[in-house]
């Protein structure tokens, strides 16, 4: 079959390369081309797997096609086009080649059959993202994503030692389910989870993701923690561990985003939160919580793409990315404001948008196997999600208060990607079939009965009502806070500074000491040897052959007295 | 401010406040119609969701409060 020849992850990774070649006519119609083809690409090619290469006496697996890599290869191309139309005027041809290639490596791990194609494609993710970092070509940018591909490096260091102990104990490089009995199984599990945010290593997203460009952040939210979830579905699912990693993130977005001033952080922080839903739902391990994790990941790179367009296009036009200093945008970018109320309604799974069809199934796994304290948190979450991002950003990004800015709509083509996933978002609203069909296992599950519908607005339109009561707190919790990265901005930096400070006295000290001997042993030799030292005075030539009688004439008579 | 937007004069305030009030009673006035089916015997009565809902909210805003309190840093923290 022709179409198994064209390897999605490919077309994006070789055309990426090829990009800043290109003039830049052809590179705007390349860039847009190439997530589109890479859809084809995948949808023309049947279940298997279609390359087999031989290597080091294992045979390896580039091209495993399931309904499972084909749901999340599917919105990875989608996101990567809505992306590549947001900035395909606007961003650098370095960051759209890096945001390609970012795409096409993320394709690449999804299609992995084994562990060694996965781990490959796992590295040129993270050097990827990390030029799409610091295409921001900001000093912030910079430094954030030389934390950012340290920890990566990290995150690969752990999985490779995992992986080569996994072989050398199974002998086989299969990507399959994985039991968390043994050591290699763990460091996987790990490297996994490091790409995932999950703690304590959660900083990194809201560390580095805000600090690149207005239109990097879109593609960066879009790839890395969701491959991480993708391999979680694969490799361990059912992993109870996992539902308790995802409530601790769920419950650390939310405070975390409740705190934050900055609006890209705040959307930084929701992406730990989703993921925290989305290990919840690996955790529980039905199928009807691997659909609703595998859902969920779908729509949420599409509202959340969503809505980081929103915030770059509010960036983009005002330069400005905090709440304190943004307000009542609505006058003048009502297509960015619709869009990011579109977004935050997804999000916040309001009835008749994307995060409704998809979450909806989560709680509903977790009340099915009966885990009411998982079940009782996820509710209170959805309701928190409302507050902490669904209201929080339109509503300080849009109305709250006249800031007095007045910016201009957007150029046509962010406003074109914009319309684009708003639309998607409202479409796999009304219509969940479109996504469920897609879903890994059949779908025997009804998101809009009268009660359940009731039952969501009810959680949310009160949470909101709890929002508006105490907004005068939330605005005066807007903030820098510290975060776990603080260990490595500050208190490592300090203990660095504490060794520094004390070698350098230790150093001072012994210096100090070694002058004074120095000095001493200089004075004693002088005394003895100087110029008029005891041996070294000049003694005249008469007085020596005296001496030396002397010393003759004493040596005769011991001589004598010993005889 | 001259040419204030109307949605920020006091009065519009007042009435959207009187319109989201009178919203949120008649989802509360639905829940009498629909037969809510509860799966845990805990959210089995009636408003369990409003008052879940509104309570998630207060209390993870108060939690927070008191993250930020320990949290809290000035928004040039690191670049000092």
């Amino acid at each position: 079959m022709i179409a198994s020849y064209f390897h999605p992850a490919l077309i994006l990774i070789i055309g990426g390369l090829i990009l800043p070649l290109l003039h830049a006519k052809w590179r705007s119609i390349l860039a847009l081309l190439l997530p589109v083809a890479a859809l084809a690409a995948i949808w023309s090619v049947t279940d298997g797997s279609h390359w087999a290469i031989s290597f080091l006496n294992h045979e390896l697996g580039p091209f495993h096609v399931d309904k499972l890599s084909r749901l999340f290869i599917t919105v990875f191309s989608i996101t990567a086009f809505a992306g590549v139309l947001y900035c395909v005027k606007q961003a650098s041809s370095r960051e759209l080649s890096a945001a390609l290639v970012y795409a096409g490596s993320a394709i690449g791990v999804t299609l992995a059959g084994d562990l060694i194609t996965l781990f490959v494609f796992w590295e040129i993710m993270a050097l990827a993202s990390t030029l799409v970092v610091w295409s921001a070509r900001t000093d912030d940018s910079w430094n954030a994503g030389m934390r950012y591909i340290i920890l990566h490096l990290l995150g690969g260091v752990i999985l490779m030692g995992g992986i080569a102990a996994y072989v050398h104990e199974t002998g086989s490089i299969a990507f399959t389910t994985m039991q968390l009995e043994s050591l290699s199984t763990w460091l996987i599990l790990i490297g996994f989870l490091i790409n995932a945010g999950a703690p304590p290593l959660s900083a990194w997203i809201a560390d580095a993701y805000p600090e690149s460009s207005f239109s990097g952040m879109v593609f960066l939210s879009a790839f890395t923690t969701k491959t991480a979830v993708y391999v979680l579905l694969r490799g361990y699912p059912g992993t109870e561990l996992l539902i308790y990693i995802g409530l601790f993130m769920i419950f650390y977005g939310i405070v975390y985003a409740l705190l934050e001033n900055d609006v890209r952080r705040i959307l930084a922080y929701s992406i730990v939160n989703q993921i925290g839903f989305m290990l919840c739902g690996i955790g529980i391990g039905t199928e009807l919580a691997l659909n609703g994790a595998a859902a969920q990941a779908f729509t949420h790179i599409i509202y959340k793409a969503l809505l980081l367009m929103s915030a770059g296009s509010v960036l983009y036009m005002t330069g400005k990315r905090k709440c304190a200093d943004l307000g009542g945008l609505f006058r003048t970018m009502p297509v960015t404001c619709i869009c990011g109320i579109i977004g935050a309604l997804a999000i916040s799974a309001f009835p008749w948008t994307s995060g409704f069809v998809s979450k909806s199934m989560l709680t509903q796994a977790a009340a099915d196997q009966q885990l009411q304290m998982v079940w009782l948190l996820l509710m209170s979450a959805s309701a928190g999600a409302f507050v902490y991002v669904g209201i929080k950003f339109p509503w300080f990004v849009f109305f709250q208060k006249d800031s007095g800015l007045r910016p201009e709509e957007p150029p046509i083509n962010m406003r074109a990607a914009m319309v684009l996933t708003a639309v998607l978002c409202i479409l796999i609203g009304i219509a969940p079939g479109l996504l469920y069909q897609m879903l890994p296992y059949t779908v025997d599950y009804v998101p809009y009965t009268a009660d359940h519908v009731l039952q969501q607005l009810h959680l949310l339109l009160f949470a909101g009502l709890a929002f508006f009561i105490m907004l005068p707190w939330i605005r005066n919790m807007l903030t820098s806070t510290i975060d776990f990265d603080w260990f490595y901005r500050k208190a490592l930096f300090a203990i660095w500074q504490v060794v520094i400070r004390v070698s350098v006295r230790l150093y001072d000290l012994l210096n100090e000491q070694s002058q004074r001997s120095t000095a001493l042993i200089y004075r004693k030799s002088i005394r003895f040897y100087g110029l008029h030292g005891l041996f070294s005075r000049q003694m005249q030539t008469g007085t020596v052959a005296l001496l030396a009688v002397l010393f003759l004439a004493a040596y005769l008579l011991f001589y004598m007295i010993h005889l | 401010m001259k040419n204030q937007h109307w949605l920020y004069q006091t009065e519009t305030r007042r009435k959207l406040w009187i319109a989201a009030i009178v919203i949120l009673a008649l989802t509360v006035v639905a829940e009498i119609f629909i037969h809510m089916h509860a799966y845990f015997s805990i959210a089995d009565f009636f408003g369990f969701n409003v008052i879940y809902g509104f309570l998630s909210g207060v209390v993870l805003i108060v939690i927070a409060r008191v993250f930020s309190v320990l949290l809290k840093r000035k928004g040039d923290y690191y670049d000092r």
